[in-house]
């Protein structure tokens, strides 16, 4: 396999509060392929927004990067100077936030905005620059926006406004991009559309995506490989069709079940027992050995790290060749 | 856009027509007018002539009416205890209380901005912190207290600044300027600051907090996702935010400076309308006292006037939108 555009390696997040040391990211590991649009879900509060803003290097104070590495193409990112961690934001990842009400300056014309960070990260005059954000407006789908980039954020809907955030991020033509629940704010009409957007924009240039999303259906659709995150931790990484078909997780298995089916009934066919632990009493051992049907001795002691299982990465006991025997104990 | 100053103008009409009224009545409730003008000893006949020269058997609406279409032409009438016309009064002392309040505005809005926005992004810097304790002494010290401790230390001390009136002055046409003369301006530096202060605290104060709290926007970390240099966050994306709801609150506060001027022209015998207004109260000259009514309500209402065009100016979300929204 080729050089991944992103590796993150063992990498952990720690707020220092006043209640001590929370471990918002524990160890995650996961690469990304050229091209590849990865999939994140997780319950709330799993860590997915921690993950992308520690790649991006936007963790915000009291939290710091504790261990592990963010390599963006074979060089490593997380432990760059600010200044150059700067210049590599929006040039080489770019980030779609949740709320494209929120996302874009108010005071600001979206033109002005875009040729703002065309020439933070290119040499363009502001004639060209501005010519080169009505071709992206135009691109990400815009009507008439020639005069539209003219326009103040107000005046653009919902969808439209996510459609500059998109235009925003892709403008400098990063390698990678982190879309954060980029429809979770949206009209369920558009969503998608902007899902759909997004993955022709980086299909075309080959850009290589991070999809956090909690809609297991635009997973199914979009994503090539899915990572399930669970407590900070990654509970489960693979193709997505292996992960939806035969998770491997008991809290995949779990997640899976409660899926929409695709009949279309909204009912939750299989509930998890219990919610996630929070990050001050997350339980020695497994994270998820408390709601965990399979549960056994080992769960409670020993953290299990990632290991293959037929071409997909699963972190749990069941399948370590160790304890195999003692399942049926469990069982 | 219009809609919005043309409610603005008639929110502040009727404030104008209820201060108005207050004025008024200050006639009829505080001291007898007739006796006022003609002294206790006055004939039974002088009083009836005069009541009714003032128009003073005319029914209450009539008067009020009357009163209100004088004013608005600056007619205000005869001082009791001066003889003077009251409008030429106040023109008189108008230009020493707009210079001081003018420069203590000034003073307030750009020190307060500049340090409020210092602080805000060198939130945990010494400097930043003893700026902050001492805006607290801003806040909490009286303004007569800080006028009496500057004139202490800089002119009774130091002897670097005069402590009282306004220097020599200038004439242009009726207005008389202290700001093309050394002295006038020397006299200017301690009223200007100790009129100044308060708002400066207070300007600074509000600054910081809203733009902490504008920097914890989702607009400002896409701004640095977008590799956006810091500077440029903070000077053009935050700062700009930061004004909107600081333009509202301090602009309505510099309106004050106008009102709080009586305290500093008292202590520093500055010979303004704040001054002119202390007097007319000593000796119920009601003519002034109601005049002067009008003139701070006035004030007050053309600045929040002008408030609420900066506003729009700053914030295109209530400019109309000249695009139709897409869908
Ligand atoms: N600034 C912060 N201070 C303390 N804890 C934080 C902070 N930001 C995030 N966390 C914690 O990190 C965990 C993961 O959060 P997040 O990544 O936002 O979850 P999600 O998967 O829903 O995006 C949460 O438990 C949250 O409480
Ligand atoms: S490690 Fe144990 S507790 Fe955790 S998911 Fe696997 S079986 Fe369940
Ligand atoms: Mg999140």
């Amino acid at each position: 396999m080729t050089q991944p555009v992103l590796s993150v390696q063992e990498l952990t997040v720690e707020f220092v509060t006043r209640r001590g040391t929370l471990r918002a990211l524990d160890k995650v590991s996961f690469d990304v392929a050229r091209g590849e649009v990865l999939g994140v879900v997780g319950e709330s509060g799993a860590g997915k927004s921690v993950t992308g803003s520690a790649i991006i290097g936007l963790i915000d104070p009291p939290g710091r990067i504790a261990g592990g590495k963010v390599v963006l193409s074979g060089e490593r990112v997380d432990n760059l100077p600010p200044e150059e961690m700067r210049r590599l934001r929006g040039k080489r990842i770019g980030m779609i936030f949740q709320d494209p009400l929120t996302s874009l300056n108010p005071l600001y014309r979206v033109g002005e905005q875009l040729v703002e960070t065309i020439q933070t990260h290119t040499d363009l005059n502001a004639a060209d620059a501005r010519k080169r954000a009505i071709a992206l407006l135009d691109e990400v789908g815009i009507p008439a926006p020639d005069r539209r980039i003219d326009g103040y954020p107000h005046e653009f809907s919902g969808g439209m406004r996510q459609r500059v955030v998109i235009a925003l991020a892709l403008c400098a033509e990063p390698e990678f991009i982190i879309a954060d629940e980029p429809t979770t704010a949206l009209d369920v009409s558009v969503q998608a559309q902007i899902i759909t957007l997004i993955k022709r924009l980086c299909k075309e240039r080959g850009t290589s995506v991070m999809l956090v999303t909690h809609d297991m259906g635009v997973i199914a659709e979009t994503a090539d490989r899915v990572a399930v995150m669970y407590a900070g931790r990654v509970a489960e990484v693979g193709p997505v069709r292996d992960v939806i078909k035969e998770p491997l997780h008991p809290y995949t298995q779990g997640l899976m079940g409660a899926i929409p089916s695709i009949t279309g009934e909204a009912e939750r066919l299989v509930q998890i027992p219990g919610s996630m632990p929070r990050l001050s009493s997350i339980p020695k051992g497994c994270a998820f050995n408390p709601r965990c049907s399979k549960v056994f001795a080992r769960c409670h002691v020993e953290r299990p790290e990632l290991i293959d299982v037929g071409g997909h990465q699963v972190a749990c006991h069941l399948y370590d060749q160790a304890s195999a025997g003692k399942t049926e104990i469990a069982a | 856009m219009l809609a919005y100053i043309l409610r603005s103008l008639m929110q502040g009409l009727v404030v104008m027509i209820a201060v108005a009224f207050i004025a008024f009545s200050m006639f009829r409730f505080v001291g007898d007018p007739v006796v006022n003008m003609l002294g206790q000893e006055a004939t039974l006949q002088d009083r009836a002539e005069l009541t009714e020269r003032l128009g003073l058997n005319d029914p209450v609406p009539l008067q009020f009416a009357r009163f209100v279409a004088d004013a608005a032409q600056g007619d205000f009438g005869i001082s009791y205890r001066q003889g003077r016309k009251v409008s030429s009064l106040i023109l008189e002392r108008l230009p020493a209380t707009v210079e001081l309040a003018v420069l203590s505005a000034i003073f307030a809005f750009v020190v307060g901005i500049a340090f409020g926005v210092y602080a805000a992004i060198r939130r945990d810097g010494w400097i930043a912190n003893l700026v902050m304790s001492i805006s607290l002494i801003g806040v909490s010290l009286p303004t007569f207290l800080i006028g009496i401790g500057l004139i202490y230390i800089f002119a009774v001390e130091l002897r670097w600044l005069p402590s009282f009136g306004r220097g020599d002055t200038v004439k242009i046409g009726w207005w008389t300027t202290g700001l093309l003369t050394v002295s006038g301006l020397k006299s200017l530096v301690l009223p200007v600051l100790t009129l100044g202060f308060l708002q400066l605290t207070l300007i600074m104060r509000l600054v910081r907090s809203e733009m902490l709290e504008v920097m914890r926007a989702d607009f400002i970390r896409f701004a640095r996702a977008r590799g956006i240099p810091e500077r440029k966050i903070e000077f053009r994306h935050a700062l700009r935010n930061t004004m909107i709801p600081v333009i509202t609150i301090a602009g309505v506060q510099l309106g004050g400076v106008i009102a709080f001027a009586i305290v500093t022209e008292t202590v520093f015998q500055w010979p303004g309308l704040g001054a002119l207004f202390v007097n007319a109260v000593q000796f119920v000259d009601v003519p002034v006292m109601s005049a002067y009514l009008l003139f701070v309500a006035f004030v007050f209402v053309l600045t929040s006037l002008l408030v609420d065009i900066v506003y729009v100016a700053l914030d295109p979300r209530l400019r109309g939108s000249a695009l139709v929204p897409a869908k």
